[in-house]
């Protein structure tokens, strides 16, 4: 049997990956694609509570957070196709227009 | 024996995590968060959520990752590879994020028991029996407010998606 730690480790390793591509790269999908590995990591951690409890509250909001990333890709690519038209660069260090 | 499995697929996923990061290629990045949330649905088969690690399969690699490949496709992506990949902040964003990682992977491993008390050693096994049923009954009587709030994001994000998409129609016109 695998004990809970691990399975907590295991979900904090990967999240953490995708902590560093959110803040260190500079292409936008590459963003968007980190972004999908924190929801698993948490997905992770939830199911593996769920388990541990004996309840499957957790499994459901597992399917939540699935939703969510659903349409959050959904609405991420959305935005990186528009970008794309109009700049010709996905490069999130040139799209300022809201940081100042 | 499950533990050799666990082990061998946290670190096949832990590996492709990394390489999803690290890669200049966009399409390789995201062939190897396929390969990542394969291995994630393993540990859901684990952690005996045969549901979920089906839902996995079918919504990530499925859906979600066939729109992301979609999507690097349509856009021509593949040029961005000969540029600088990272930002200047990337040793700053390094040191802070190791330093978290050590932080909460320490906090996990060291007071455990401490920090949750009701946390039972090892599982039981009466989860599962019933998995299937007993996760869509709850779904729709106890989180039906839930069920229904995701459906009414889902449609909000279809049509979110389409009006930012579909650019402006009368730009598109006189560019042809």
């Amino acid at each position: 049997m695998v004990p809970l730690s691990h399975y907590l480790t295991l979900g904090a390793i990967i999240f953490f990956i995708g902590v560093w591509g959110v803040l260190t790269r500079r292409n936008a999908v590459i963003i968007l694609l980190s972004i999908e590995l924190m929801f698993n990591a948490v997905n992770i951690t939830v199911v593996a509570f769920s388990r541990f409890l004996d309840q499957f509250t957790g499994q459901i909001f597992a399917i939540l957070v699935i939703t969510v990333a659903a349409a959050e890709a959904t609405i991420g690519l959305a935005i990186v196709i528009s970008l794309y038209r109009g700049r010709e660069s996905l490069n999130v260090d040139e799209i300022n227009l809201l940081k100042w | 024996m499950e533990l050799l499995f666990f082990y061998i697929f946290a670190g096949v996923a832990i590996g492709s995590a990394v390489l999803v990061v690290t890669n200049k290629n966009v399409l390789h990045a995201a062939l190897f968060l396929i390969l990542t949330f394969f291995c994630v649905s393993a540990i859901y088969v684990i952690l005996r959520a045969e549901f979920l690690a089906a839902i996995q399969i079918l919504l990530y690699v499925g859906a979600i990752m066939a729109l992301f490949i979609f999507t690097i496709l349509l856009i021509n992506v593949m040029q961005a590879q000969f540029l600088r990949q990272f930002h200047g902040q990337r040793s700053l964003a390094a040191i802070l994020v190791v330093a978290l990682a050590a932080e909460t992977i320490f906090l996990l491993l060291s007071d455990f028991r401490g920090s949750f008390p009701l946390m039972p050693e090892m599982p039981s096994e009466t989860l599962g029996k019933a998995g299937l049923q007993t996760l869509s009954n709850l779904l729709l009587t106890d989180y039906l407010l839930l069920f229904e709030v995701a459906s009414v994001l889902l449609l909000a994000a279809l049509i979110g998606a389409v009006v930012l998409a579909r650019g402006n129609i009368a730009t598109a016109d006189r560019r042809r």
